[in-house]
């Protein structure tokens, strides 16, 4: 019986054995992948307390020889940087709200409103993900200033209401998981689609709302191109092109740039820690899992 | 009030396929219909057309003589139960049963009132905030119908409610909601496969199959008068029994030569009506109607005939005992009292006064004697 045992066990702990090793084997390639994608990051860091001087030795420095935390203050000095904060965060919260509920809407539409030519229109609008961006973009830019919106926020903004492929996608796919029933039932009881949508769609579609808020915020917080092109006024100025103060003609003031980089950066990066489930959630939406 | 006249529905899906093919139905305010066939026979189709979730083809739905045809689900009055309780998982129980009342813009008192009554008929009070994941099956199936009382609704319609639950529960809930209608007696329109549900809830039921209305009558009529062979053999479990063959000198003879003799009256009334020596048919007889001969025994309806068990099934109060005449299959449904075994000869007594004739091109009833007015 305990010879019997014995072998059994030994056996068992070797198993075991393996299995640690091939835990320490994943650790270690998992942190080495990770400092890896990290190293730009604590490059901008370093950078952003070094002084101009440090910055341009070579070979660089790994280790700041001083630490200059002044640099932040010095850098949020430069320019009316309150008030590209602010100008930012009312184009974004803007464009989050619109492709939030919009794109609900739409999707809303495509997946449970039974309409003549839906399949077709769904394909319509998917079609609109292959055009390239820049391909639009003279049109585009011709078309608001025939509206004379030129030098406002309504070509950064209007755009988000009207819709987008990507996000109809993502939340249309959300949507076929709801079963029938449960938009019939409503309708039994006196609910009309918009109401359905409203008090039934939105609430059970969260995660995926997440999603779209997160992307939408990302996009529009850091959008360099679109302020670039239709905003001249510097009273109307975000952080993206703010940050442009930094980078002159002649020289570029790298730790400038970089402290203020990394402030601009900061709400985007508390946004992925406090929303971290919903983002692997909306992930794994597109991949088709649930 | 919910007096329902369904006149004439046909539901064509494109490509030309049929779903319900001229309904014809008139529901008295308070019955309990129950519509019942095989999957894919029409049923749910028709169901969701009175709820107003798919379009009538052709034809008249009036409810209090009103036509309904192209009246909005919301504004039909109408309550329904889904099979899948359809449940909205982010509200609590009480907003489960007050949603539709909030949509109709009802005081928030009322809806207390409401909601709160029906919790309690329901025994649903403990629940009322906890959201429908945290309930059983059972429970759920409780909010279900409570959403549907609430709203002092015309009509309900049910779309097969219990086949969700497992067998005790199921049966359970059928005496709960047999009880409900009694207590509110609103109109109720019930759908299921479920042959036993039909008999236990219904005050008439209709049998459908492709389609087509097979018959409509009260649990007992369809019963003891099946209209035709799909009838007889879809109502009633274990299912009739079948034999071919054709009527030969006052006697029923199977195709394999076994004779059955008619009791005089029986042979009689199918002379009169028409059905001449040679004549073939199917003769239908239920299992409780074949008993095991006492010894001894005899009576000028019953049968005696000599079988073999082939199997023996003991369901509790009852054996079901599985075996042959001649080489077509029976079922006879016999007290448990005996022990019997596979490979026992045992006689078996068929009742030929409660034998049905059906016509074997048709699969009609014949009408005889007694039954030969009723309209079916």
């Amino acid at each position: 019986m305990v010879k019997s045992a014995a072998p059994k066990h030994s056996h068992f702990d070797t198993i075991q054995g393996r299995r640690r090793a091939l835990n320490i084997i994943n650790w270690v390639l998992l942190a080495a992948g990770s400092l890896l994608v990290l190293s730009p990051l604590w490059w901008m860091i370093i950078t952003s307390v070094k002084t101009m001087q440090e910055v341009m030795t070579y070979p660089p420095t790994l280790w700041p020889d001083s630490w200059n935390w002044s640099n932040y203050i010095r850098t949020w000095e430069a320019a009316p940087f309150d008030l590209y904060t602010i100008n930012t965060l009312t184009i974004t919260i803007l464009v989050v709200i619109g492709n939030v509920f919009v794109n609900s809407f739409i999707a809303y539409g495509f997946a449970k409103v039974p309409f003549k030519g839906r399949n077709a229109l769904f394909a319509v609008v998917l079609s609109t993900m292959m055009i390239p961006g820049f391909v639009t973009l003279i049109p585009q830019y011709v078309l608001f200033a025939k509206l004379q919106w030129l030098n406002t926020y309504f070509p950064l903004v209007v755009p988000a209401f009207f819709g987008s492929a990507f996000n109809i996608f993502l939340l249309r796919q959300f949507y076929m998981t709801i079963p029938d029933e449960l938009i019939e039932a409503a309708k039994m009881e006196g609910a009309s689609h918009f109401w359905i949508w409203w008090k039934i769609g939105l609430p059970l579609t969260k995660p995926a709302l997440a999603t779209v808020a997160i992307f939408s915020f990302n996009g529009a917080w850091n959008d360099f191109l679109g302020p670039l092109l239709y905003v001249n006024d510097e009273n109307l100025y975000t952080l993206q092109l703010g940050l442009q103060v930094f980078k002159g003609q002649m020289s570029t003031q790298w730790n400038y740039l970089m402290a203020g980089s990394l402030l601009v950066l900061l709400p985007v990066i508390l946004l992925f820690f406090f929303f971290q489930k919903y983002f692997i959630q909306g992930i794994n939406l597109q991949s088709g899992g649930k | 009030m919910g007096k329902i006249e369904l006149n004439h529905i046909t539901k064509t899906y494109e490509k030309d396929v049929t779903a319900v093919k001229d309904f014809n139905l008139e529901i008295e305010d308070g019955e309990f219909i129950v519509l019942v066939g095989p999957s894919g026979c029409g049923k749910s189709t028709m169901l969701r057309m009175i709820a107003g979730l798919e379009e009538i083809t052709d034809g008249e739905f009036k409810m209090d003589g009103r036509l309904m045809n192209d009246i909005p689900p919301k504004n039909r009055d109408i309550a329904m139960v889904f099979q899948n309780y359809a449940l909205y998982p982010h509200m609590s129980v009480y907003d489960n049963m007050a949603f539709a009342l909030k949509m109709r813009k009802f005081k928030k008192e009322e809806i207390r009132r409401r909601v709160t009554e029906a919790a309690k008929v329901l025994g649903l009070e403990e629940y009322l905030k906890r959201k429908p994941r945290a309930l059983s099956g059972g429970q759920r199936q409780r909010v279900a119908l409570g959403r549907a009382i609430v709203r002092d609704a015309k009509l309900f319609l049910m779309d097969e409610p219990l086949s969700n639950l497992d067998a005790k529960l199921r049966f359970q809930m059928r005496a709960e909601i047999s009880k409900l209608h009694h207590r509110l007696k609103t109109t109720t329109v019930y759908v299921t496969h479920d042959q036993t549900e039909a008999m236990t809830m219904a005050t008439r039921i209709v049998i459908m199959k492709d389609g087509v209305i097979q018959q409509v009558g009260s649990p007992k009529e369809v019963y003891d008068f099946p209209a035709n062979q799909f009838v007889g053999g879809f109502i009633g479990s274990p299912a009739m029994n079948f034999f071919e063959g054709l009527i030969e000198d006052g006697a029923f003879v199977t195709h394999d030569g076994i004779r059955l003799a008619l009791p005089s009256t029986k042979a009689q009334e199918l002379k009169s009506a028409g059905y001449t020596e040679g004549t073939r048919m199917t003769m239908g007889i239920r299992p409780e109607n074949v008993t095991l001969q006492p010894p001894g025994f005899s009576g000028e309806s019953l049968m005696p005939i000599e079988s073999e068990v082939i199997v023996s099934e003991l369901t509790g109060a009852e054996t079901l005992l599985y075996s042959k005449l001649g080489d077509q299959d029976l079922i006879a449904r016999i007290d448990s009292g005996l022990d019997l075994r596979t490979g026992d000869k045992v006689t078996l007594a068929y009742d030929m006064e409660l034998a049905h004739f059906f016509d074997s091109a048709s699969g009609e009833r014949l009408r005889l004697g007694e039954d030969a007015g009723i309209s079916i």
